[in-house]
């Protein structure tokens, strides 16, 4: 129990400014004009987080790097299916990189459904006050999880990240289950907390 | 869908389904539930907002450039023509598409007096167990507990035990500590979903069902 906590904090950096709301126009740029120039900037953001996402649940370097790509491939393929209400697009990339490493790591079924096999189409552009939110949101959950206890971030690193199940996180870090979860609980009752007036 | 749902997933354990670790035949029920559940969806776009933001945070190994586009990318899907699901059957969409199922077209098998079930399968190697139970009208399970992470998720007609009512769309969590007698509704019966992150037992509570002293 004591001391578990420090062993795999990991660095909590600034924003990077894709996250200060760059990104809703990067991705209706893909799906709007084809932009290559948009697409690689998303490129240059997000292989080398996915690659470590793929690789920290046991991707050796060359399928990590693979799985990177096909991620950042099915972002350029299906950025005319983002919409608002699919969440930020950091969160749909991440759901993309989610789903792919259940698939191919896993290979279990991602049971989870991007929303691009359900009847409705995106519509082009969200509303600008959508955006708006959504940046808000992002941005708050963003604070919140910084602000976190070392002892609940390294809960919602693991599980997020690394693709822990509870039990595995307890084992990890020689917890009870029950431990786990009630962390995992705060986390997650501070980040709704801080949405609340929003939408 | 008809009224809102009222027992919804464990806050741990949706996030854990929100972070793509959660065990497949629970993420099956909870992706059936959330597909039943707009106030599940809400909370998982939030959660998947968490994600992201680990995600965006995580810093890259040194040295680990992008590296260059691969010279492939370069179509873009149009909307795939859609898995057809007829949103008034009773099962659920994400099962309906997986199995190619509809609610009508559940081949039941017999399990013991007035129950019967079908099993899903799951991915080669996966733990666990995940298979539709259809319970007759007022029939009582005998007492019994569980073993690991186990839910239920009404599909049609309810279930009652010490805890409440469970009725289509409700989601009831039970784990290591909980044993119950649910009794399927005296008029409609119950037909719902079942996922264990372990191998089922339900030889046990089956050969139970038939000793008389079940008081059936
Ligand atoms: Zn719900």
């Amino acid at each position: 129990m004591f001391q578990a906590v420090t062993a795999h904090r990991p660095p909590f950096r600034a924003p990077a400014p894709y996250l200060k709301g760059m990104m809703p126009d990067l991705l209706s740029r893909i799906a709007s004009e084809r932009s290559e120039e948009a697409f690689r900037r998303l490129f240059e953001t997000f292989v080398p987080r996915i690659r470590s996402y793929m690789r920290s649940r046991g991707a050796d370097a060359a399928a990590a790097e693979d799985l990177a790509q096909e991620t950042l491939l099915m972002v350029w393929r299906k950025a005319a299916l983002y919409s608002a209400e699919k969440g930020t697009p950091a969160s749909w990339i991440f759901t993309i990189a989610r789903n792919l490493r259940i698939d191919r790591l896993r290979k279990e079924v991602p049971w989870q459904e991007l929303g691009e096999d359900q009847e409705e189409i995106a519509s082009d552009d969200a509303a600008p006050d959508e955006l708006v939110s959504l940046r808000q949101r992002q941005e708050r959950v963003r604070s919140v999880l910084a602000a976190l206890p070392p002892d609940q971030r390294e809960a919602v690193t693991l599980a997020f990240i690394e693709g822990l199940s509870h039990s595995e996180i307890a084992a990890r870090l020689s917890l009870p289950l029950g431990t786990v979860k009630s962390r995992m609980r705060l986390a997650y009752g501070k980040v709704r907390a801080a949405l609340e007036d929003l939408q | 869908m008809s009224q809102p749902v009222s027992h919804h997933p464990e806050t741990s354990k949706l996030m854990s389904f929100a972070a793509g670790s959660l065990p497949e035949p629970l993420a099956a029920a909870y992706a059936a539930h959330a597909s039943m559940c707009a106030a599940c969806r809400g909370e998982l776009r939030d959660m998947e907002l968490m994600g992201a933001a680990l995600l965006c945070s995580a810093v890259p190994t040194s040295g680990d450039a992008a590296g260059s586009i691969p010279a492939r990318p370069l179509s873009a899907d149009r909307a795939a023509a859609p898995a057809r699901h007829d949103a008034s059957d009773r099962l659920p969409a994400p099962i309906a598409r997986h199995y190619g199922l509809s609610f009508d077209s559940v081949r039941w098998k017999r399990l013991g007096p007035g129950i019967w079930h079908h099993r899903l399968t799951l991915s080669p190697g996966v733990q666990g167990d995940l298979r539709l139970l259809k319970i007759a009208a007022g029939r009582q399970m005998p007492l019994h507990g569980h073993g690991g992470m186990e839910v239920t998720l009404v599909l049609d007609g309810a279930y009652r035990d010490a805890t409440g009512e469970y009725r289509r769309g409700d989601i009831q969590d039970l784990d290591d500590a909980t044993e119950h007698s649910p009794v399927a509704d005296p008029g409609a019966g119950c037909i719902c979903l079942i996922a264990s992150e372990r191998p089922a037992r339900f030889k046990g509570i089956i050969s139970r069902l038939v000793q008389p002293w079940t008081g059936m």
